[in-house]
């Protein structure tokens, strides 16, 4: 009972489990008994104070080894996750590292996923049009001169470079001759002009700058300018390799998902649902949106892994893992060079993996070892401070009387030793 | 408690240890011995004086006493020795620290390069850091030292500084204008010498336990005897240990340089005698390191030296600290026995009789203990030692054969070394231990044999099987390990798991056959079939009332399972079947495939693998442990899954060719999918070819190509399976089998009536082997279904040998793969816990590492044990509305099994 039998009203009772419960578990609550027809006062109580009793029975004890269970709920499917890269969701045109390769990718807190993607969602002006989404689409593809040209000619000894572009590709960029333009006039090569006969062709004449009169003959500086030229930016943003459009069966809006990401470019174009922008380029989130947010992401990425191979991890694991992977306000690996490595413990981080080098850091900085932690106290033949070797056991000097009328029992027996 | 095997009572425990560099004159302190001789033995094979044998470095031999401590080899703890080095060298763990230092540093006065206000500063801030944050002391101290390696003029004296190369791990060069110099160990020491205290601070290094110059080695201490063990060889012939060997070396280079000192030899003879020992000792401390000779033995095996007996997975740490080896364990082949409880496993006589528990003799059990004794250590249940207290005696029973006279000296306080009995509690395990389920406490039951049994329903946790695996037993001796182990390692407190929030224990293959079997409708039970099946179980009570009277009285399935369910119990729950076309979206189901049970009665739906299998959250026996009890379920999986496994032996469940054999229609129906398949994939062949194939956005032709026929192959092979399965007997035991989820798939099924279907590897169709084509039987560039491993046989009509090939490469890459994610996922996990396992809730409800540094403020947001909710729901407040509502019995049960 969580009030006296006296004093018990729904209001008081809704009022203890408030306190007591979780909020989300809170509003459930409420709402089934609102929804619920035909419920007396008295059942409400019952149900709210059942709720409440089931609830503290399901809390997880003290000294319980969270961190240990986690690690094993998330380790052990590890043997039945795929090692294969799948299309994203029924996404033929993309290729998605998922499965034990993603996992490994996001525990190692890899700088870049191998397969950096973004799913990018429209604000209310654009996101049923299927032509304006694809015009956005284009605006975010990184596009090269490179990727629009037919071919460059040149003559050697000639200072006149042919550049001709591809007109369907062009098109499907959405690319413009005049983006080309800018381009080749950021470039500074020389005096340029679209062909008087085709639209398509740009002749360019080289200054003497680029070209000196010395290297007239030299081939290897024409493939250098060649490539210059291939290599010149268009329009787009950097790292977006790709964009492709999809409409959504369910809410018939259009969604633009990227082969390659850029977080901190993508949220600043017009037309985009900014709050709504997902990549999976974990330390991008943290740069942009902050350590909360690659926390997040973590969860979220490690859900979508797991439920992508079919398995079932309870979330609070994975709360668990994002969360000591970022509580000090930066990214660290889980591994040697993160979360282990940043253990104060000799022992520890020498039984793990760099064990000499370990070793003599710490005799160089005169390291203590105090036996805090599990892999040290069991190198020491210590009790570990996890689960019954957080408490101590002992018994009363009183109670031992009682039990075998033993005269000469001092004070109290403790069987362990007690930890600070 | 404390037993003769524990009388070794913790008498200190460590509280810290201090790590430092040893000073030459600690070194020299310590030392009993200065090795001067290289030779070992005297013609006589006594040990020399003055070698690495001297019997100065402790005790060894049985009865020997050690002449510096005057004890035998038992309390000996060994000597250190040394060996005075002629000339200093580096040692080769701190090559890196001290470059650092030396780059630090001015190559003059000795001090920081830094100015005096910004060290003054530096210093207090450096002090107060290391005390709360470590790491971030350790960051800034590299800090402070790229800083000061980057200024070229010593600000407190002026002088120029020079760039300093260091080849690791013991070379340093100078970059002088003049050309580079290499700088010998002499110089380095005398320059580390010169450092202040504080400066060595800033750098993070702690200069009262580690002076930078004691990284110069003038003294190297030679570990005692203890350490290096020299082993007899059959041939009396002495071999001595690998460190042993390395010193050796070291003493005579040290030697031979000595000499050369003295008699003035050339300075470039010298500088060679002098890298050989600085090598030596290099590879002494680590013989693995690059730029450094290996020592060998015989010029063939590199010697094992300090560092390898420290590193690795078999080093000292992980191998003997992390890990040890134990007594008291047994291992054996495992085998089914479904007639034992779920948390017993059966131990073998033989194994029984080598593991014991010290059982302490008490007024009340000294006539149990004296039976013990009188079976002596042969005959089982018997002893194999008895400790007399008074006497502080351990009697050996194999030696001491006067058992009965034994046994009626026993006295209160004495110990009996007893055999494992009945009812005496153990841990079992099957590796790799990847959850905590894989070591779970179960109760002996000793029977004959020699394999281990062990009821088939704990399977699923250990991921066991019987094809030849092996467990592990290990017996805990100590009253309070006991206590803990049944407490909280019995197989019934594992039943959920804390995975997911849902049973891991539960039914699999049979089990779910003979549920279904026997709750179907069609199941009818005669008076002797109740009587004979429900004799699996321990039910005592009245037959239940006949469901039909006329014309003779006939049980159901479902009555069966009633009489064993808690009689409050209610339960809604979709059954598996409950797909295709036994699908059913309300509870006005005719296909039987939602299961209710009201009150304890099993009123409708078929019982299978989400009624009652493993892993599989939200079913019967996740909701009966969490508002139930743990027992209840122990109790429901011994007794009604034998009823199951007894349900098949009255009605048999059977497999033969013809159950996966189809009419000649269904076959006429898949062929002519088969043809309209290829003219499809023809068509894009076409179309690729003549180049008007519409390609995929940001794809190749080729790839769009692939893509397609791939896409329309696999709806072939789905057309195909559905087309046969729709053609199998609804009580065709393949067809309930792969139905119940008790074994096999669909695709199972597709695979052995229809066809195989497309072989892939590395998810696209196989397109490797021959230059241009997978194998000779096919023309160049083929790209056919055939061709690139479609395989349009089933199993039961027969492979062509193209297709056997294809299949075959197709499973091995599934072999390839499990190898492969073995090994990775298994260094994922041993990373995850590392990096994991400090972390427990604490006393408010907050996760802490072992520091107190809280990680969540309350565990996973709402405080809710994972292991106890209902699939991640801490509470199903439907469930306890309804029980509210309708059955108010319930929550009295609930409230019961909290307590």
């Amino acid at each position: 009972m969580i009030i006296e039998d006296n004093k018990r009203n729904l209001d008081s009772v809704l009022k203890a489990a408030e306190e007591l419960l979780p909020r989300n578990l809170y509003e459930e609550l409420v709402n089934k008994l609102n929804e619920v027809p035909n419920l007396t006062k008295n059942e409400k109580i019952e149900i709210v104070e059942e709720t409440v009793r089931d609830f503290i029975a399901h809390m997880i004890q003290p000294g319980e080894p969270v961190g240990t269970i986690a690690a094993q709920s998330i380790g052990e499917p590890g043997t039945q996750m795929t090692l294969r890269t799948f299309h994203y969701a029924g996404l033929i045109e993309f290729d998605v590292t998922l499965g034990l390769p993603r996992l490994i990718e996001i525990v190692d807190a890899k700088r870049e996923p191998s397969t950096p993607m973004m799913i990018i969602y429209l604000d209310e002006r654009y996101k049923y049009d299927g032509e304006k989404a694809k015009e956005i689409a284009r605006r975010l593809e990184y596009t090269m001169m490179e990727n629009i040209l037919d071919s460059i000619n040149y003559i050697i000894g000639d200072r006149t470079l042919t550049i001709t572009l591809d007109k369907d590709m062009m098109e499907d960029k959405g690319a413009t001759t005049q983006m080309v333009l800018d381009a080749l006039k950021r470039l500074k090569l020389g005096e340029f002009e679209i062909d008087e006969e085709n639209p398509y062709v740009i002749n360019v004449t080289l200054s003497e700058k680029v070209l000196p009169d010395e290297y007239l003959y030299d081939i290897k500086t024409y493939t250098n300018i060649v490539d210059k030229v291939k290599r010149a930016y268009l329009k787009g943003i950097k790292g977006i390799r790709r964009a492709i459009i999809r409409k959504d069966s369910r809410t018939g809006e259009y969604i633009i998902y990227t082969d390659g990401s850029n977080l901190e470019e993508v949220i600043r174009i017009r037309g985009i649902d900014y709050r709504k922008v997902r990549t999976n380029n974990i330390h991008e989130i943290a740069r942009v949106l902050g350590i909360e947010a690659a926390r997040n992401a973590i969860i979220e990425q490690i859900i979508d892994v797991l439920s992508n191979s079919g398995l079932d991890v309870d979330i609070r694991h994975i709360m668990l893992v994002a969360d000591i992977m970022t509580w000090t306000g930066k990214i660290r690996q889980i591994g040697r060079l993160g979360v282990v490595g940043d253990k104060t413990s000799v022992l520890a981080k020498a039984a793990y993996e760099v064990t000499t080098k370990n070793l003599f850091e710490a005799a160089a900085s005169g390291a203590i070892e105090e036996f805090m932690g599990v892999t040290e106290s069991i190198i020491a033949g210590l009790e570990p401070p996890t689960g019954t070797g957080t408490i101590v056991t002992g018994v009363a000097r009183s109670l031992i009387r009682k039990l075998n009328e033993v005269k000469e029992v001092n004070e109290f027996e403790f069987e362990h030793r007690e930890r600070a | 408690m404390s037993s003769p095997n524990f009388k070794f009572k913790e008498k200190y425990v460590i509280d810290r240890v201090q790590f430092g560099v040893l000073s030459p004159s600690e070194i020299r302190k310590m030392a009993k011995v200065t090795v001067v001789v290289p030779q070992l033995y005297e013609a006589d094979g006594s040990p020399v004086a003055g070698g690495l044998r001297d019997p100065n470095f402790g005790a060894i031999e049985p009865g020997e006493r050690c002449p510096v401590c005057g004890n035998t080899r038992e309390e000996c703890p060994g000597h250190f020795g040394k060996i005075d080095l002629a000339r200093p060298v580096i040692h080769p763990g701190f090559g890196d620290i001290i470059h650092s230092l030396l780059q630090a540093t001015c190559r003059q006065c000795g001090r920081l390069k830094l100015p005096p206000e910004r060290i003054a500063y530096l210093l207090n801030l450096i002090r107060r850091l290391r005390r709360r944050w470590p790491v971030l002391a350790r960051q800034l101290a590299k800090e402070i030292k790229r800083e000061a390696a980057q200024v070229m003029e010593c600000p407190h004296c002026g002088t120029r500084q020079f760039k300093i190369r260091y080849t690791r791990p013991i070379y340093f060069y100078e970059e002088r204008p003049e050309g580079e110099v290499r700088l010998t160990p002499i110089n380095i020491r005398d320059r580390l010498e010169r450092i202040p205290d504080d400066h060595i601070e800033l750098l993070g290094l702690d200069p009262k336990r580690a002076r930078p110059e004691w990284m110069v080695l003038t003294a190297l201490p030679v570990p005692p005897l203890a350490v290096r063990p020299s082993i007899t060889l059959e041939t009396a012939l002495k071999a001595e240990d690998d460190l042993t060997h390395a010193l050796n070396e070291i003493v005579r280079t040290n030697l031979a340089l000595r000499e050369q000192l003295l008699g003035g030899s050339p300075e470039s003879i010298v500088e060679a005698a002098w890298d050989r020992l600085q090598q030596l000792v290099a590879a002494y401390v680590d013989n693995e390191l690059p730029n450094v000779g290996q020592i060998t033995y015989k010029r063939k095996r590199p010697l094992k030296l300090l560092a390898q007996r420290l590193k690795g997975k078999e080093g000292r740490l992980r191998g003997n600290l992390s890990g040890k080896r134990v007594n008291f364990s047994a291992r054996t082949v495992i085998s089914p026995d479904p007639n034992i409880s779920i948390n017993e496993v059966g131990v073998p006589v033989d194994i029984a009789k080598i593991l014991t528990i010290p059982m302490r003799v008490t007024p009340d059990n000294i006539e149990e203990a004296r039976k013990f004794v009188v079976n002596g250590p042969d005959v089982w249940p018997g002893a194999t030692h008895v400790y007399k207290a008074d006497e502080d005696r351990k009697i050996d029973l194999r030696y001491n054969r006067n058992w009965k006279q034994l046994a009626e000296s026993l006295k209160p306080g004495d110990y009996v070394e007893r055999h494992l009995v009945n009812g005496d509690i153990v841990l079992f395990n099957r590796q790799p231990s990847l959850h905590r389920m894989s070591i779970m406490g179960h109760i002996v039951r000793v029977m004959s044999g020699r394999t281990f049994r062990l009821n088939l329903l704990v399977c699923p946790p250990y991921n066991a099987d019987f094809d030849g695996d092996e467990m592990n037993l290990h017996v805990p001796r100590s009253e309070d390990a006991m206590a803990e182990a049944r407490e909280l390692l019995l197989v019934e407190k594992h039943i959920l798991t804390p995975r997911y929030g849902g049973p891991i224990i539960g039914g699999r293959q049979d089990y779910i056959s003979g549920a279904y079997l026997l709750t179907i409708k069609t199941t009818l039970l005669s008076k002797e079939e109740v009587v004979r099946i429900l004799a699996a179980t321990d039910y005592v009570g009245e037959m239940p009332e006949p469901a039909i009277i006329k014309p003779k009285p006939m049980w159901t399935g479902k009555q069966m399972i009633s009489l064993h369910l808690p009689n409050d119990m209610n339960f809604r729950g979709k059954a598996k079947i409950n797909a295709g076309n036994l699908m059913c979206g309300s509870i006005d189901c005719m296909n039987d495939s939602i299961v209710v049970v009201k009150n304890g009665k099993l009123l409708m739906g078929v019982l299978d693998k989400k009624g009652i299998g493993a892993e599989e959250p939200q079913n019967i026996l996740h909701i009966m442990a969490l508002e139930y009890g743990h027992n209840t379920v122990k109790n429901f999986l011994d007794n009604v899954f034998r009823m199951f496994i007894r349900v098949l032996e009255v009605k048999g469940l059977t497999v033969s060719y013809g159950d996966l054999e189809i009419p000649k229609e269904a076959r006429e129906k898949i062929m002519k999918k088969i043809e309209e398949a290829r003219n499809e994939v023809r068509k894009l062949i076409d179309e690729y070819r003549k180049g008007t194939l519409e390609t995929l956005p940001g794809r190749t032709p080729e790839e769009s190509l692939e893509l397609r026929i791939i896409d329309v192959l696999n709806r072939l092979r789905d057309e195909a399976g559905s087309i046969a399965i729709s053609y199998l007997d609804a009580f065709n035991d393949v067809f309930v089998m792969a139905r119940t989820g008790a074994r096999g798939s669909d695709i199972n099924i597709t695979q052995m009536s229809a066809m195989l279907g497309q072989q892939s590897v590395r998810g696209q169709r196989i397109s490797r082997g021959f230059r241009t084509r997978t194998l000779p039987h096919f023309e160049q560039n083929d790209l056919s279904p055939e061709g690139r491993g479609f395989v349009s046989h089933s199993f039961v009509e027969g492979l062509r040998p193209t297709e056997v090939f294809m299949h075959a490469g197709a499973g091995r890459e599934g072999l390839v793969d499990t190898a492969v994610k073995t090994s990775q996922s298994g260094y994922m996990q041993r990373r995850l816990i590392n990096a994991l396992q400090d972390l427990v809730v604490s006393y408010d409800g907050t996760v802490r590492d072992s520091y107190g540094n809280i990680v969540q403020f309350r565990y996973g947001e709402d405080g809710a044990d994972p292991m106890l909710t209902y699939h991640g729901k801490p509470v199903d407040i439907d469930r306890i509305i309804e029980s509210v509502r309708l059955h108010k019995v319930s929550i009295d049960s609930r409230k019961e099994v909290r307590k």
